[in-house]
């Protein structure tokens, strides 16, 4: 990807992207993950992973970073996220009613152990569909208004 | 607190600056110094959720309004208009009088009527195994607000993508 | 108290832009400043004397009684994101806008034909 100076911008914006995107990645996953046990949650984790992609097409221009994620993809995913949170609400039907957290045990205090990562039933699910929807929403909207051409940059 | 007078009056200037400026890219400049302030008051106000969402949704919309101010618009005349001016600050006399009224009534700073908000810290953690109360409130008690918010982004989001796709389309022909 | 008339002075701020500004980012910028001052006002009201955030840290002592509301702070979370997809909408209609006349100016948007 380097190697084109024609694309994007100097090449050290594009040597510290390929070191720092990735650590920005991983930042928004652990707040997905703990988004349960400590501060963070859904949104902002999947906030921070759409700006992520942002970064790596802000530095190297258009055409490289759209042959990593199609627009099929993207698709995929918005739709994906939407209808995941809904099929888990309606997964609670079979136990009880609807947004039912199904991994409960009647009579029973804390779902799970108490501050380990897979506890608490559904609320992980929920937190990693909620991030699919907003990083690919948010994303889709950037692409548009990025490849969106106003009739005076024509001139 | 002194302190979050100081930053609310920082945000007050900042937002004089933002609406008074003749330059559309020095507004936007100083509307995330508006939002950036926030992030610090939520902060000093116990609330850490907040303040991460507000300050990565402040970096998201400043990208984008950035995007549509990056164009060259020419129009950018002062001028003076003396009855509009007036009757609006007529009107924002009459807000700041009915707000300052109605102040009388809501407990004072410092001291909050919790009434579900004390049920909530007292069982949440026993019910749900959740440490992070407003976590265990926004996905399990309150589930619909958060399926109904999940429907509303999707919606806004298939609404941008219809609006800029008519060009597209009406390009190809 | 201070504090209080502190957001309603902002929230003023945002009201004025709206009602005499011309320019479309400038009344977009507005609207921006009154959802502030509405999550300032809203977050003010749940705060308490002295207390801690809503996290609990061990199982043997919990203290449920020094804490702000969460209450609050949830009904804020969901309305953040909500304004950032309300701006998103209104930046695409501008944009629209600007595609078909040209300038940002309202006065100048007086055809009405299709």
């Amino acid at each position: 990807m380097i190697k084109k100076p024609e694309q994007g911008m100097t090449i050290i914006v594009k040597t510290i992207t390929r070191y720092t995107v990735v650590l920005i990645l991983l930042f928004g996953i652990y707040f997905i993950m703990n988004g349960h046990l400590v501060h963070g949650g859904g949104f902002a984790g999947g906030i921070i992973v759409a700006l992520s992609y942002m970064h790596v097409m802000l530095a190297f221009g258009k055409e490289v970073a759209m042959k990593r994620i199609t627009d099929k993809t993207i698709q995929f995913l918005v739709g994906l996220g939407s209808l995941s949170f809904l099929i888990l609400g309606i997964l609670g039907m079979t136990k009880g009613y609807f947004m039912y957290n199904f991994f409960r045990t009647p009579g029973v205090d804390y779902i799970g152990k108490p501050f380990s990562l897979f506890s608490s039933g559904i609320m992980p699910l929920m937190n990693l569909a909620i991030c699919l929807a907003v990083a690919s929403g948010f994303f889709s909207v950037f692409l548009a208004l990025i490849f969106y051409r106003l009739s005076e940059d024509k001139k | 607190m002194i302190q979050i007078q100081i930053i609310l009056v920082f945000m007050i200037i900042a937002a004089a600056i933002a609406i008074g400026t003749a330059d559309l890219l020095g507004s936007v400049v100083a509307i995330g110094a508006v939002g950036l302030g926030l992030s610090i008051v939520f902060l000093l106000l116990q609330s850490p959720d907040l303040a991460i969402l507000q300050l990565v949704v402040e970096i998201l919309s400043l990208v984008i309004i950035i995007r549509a101010v990056g164009i060259k618009d020419k129009v950018n005349v002062r001028e003076r208009r003396f009855i509009a001016t007036t009757i609006s600050i007529i009107l924002m006399g009459i807000f700041l009088t009915f707000a300052n009224i109605a102040l009388l009534e809501i407990p004072g700073f410092g001291t909050p009527i919790m009434k579900i908000g004390s049920e909530y810290l007292k069982n949440g953690f026993v019910q749900t195994g959740v440490p992070n109360i407003v976590s265990a409130i926004i996905l399990d008690y309150r589930a619909f607000d958060m399926l109904a918010q999940v429907s509303i982004a999707f919606a806004s989001i298939i609404a941008v993508l219809m609006i800029i796709r008519k060009k597209v389309y009406k390009e190809k022909q | 108290m201070i504090e209080y008339i502190l957001t309603f002075i902002l929230f003023t701020l945002g009201l004025y832009a709206i009602l005499i500004k011309r320019n479309l980012i400038k009344i977009i910028i507005g609207l921006s400043i009154m959802e502030y001052s509405m999550n300032v006002f809203l977050i003010l009201v749940g705060y308490k004397n002295g207390a801690t955030i809503p996290v609990f840290t061990s199982l043997t002592e919990p203290r449920p009684d020094a804490m702000v509301d969460p209450v609050v702070q949830a009904m804020i979370l969901t309305l953040v994101v909500m304004s950032l997809a309300v701006t998103f909408l209104l930046i695409t209609i501008a944009m629209r806008i600007y595609d078909k006349y040209g300038t940002y100016d309202i006065r100048e948007l007086n055809k009405l034909k299709g």
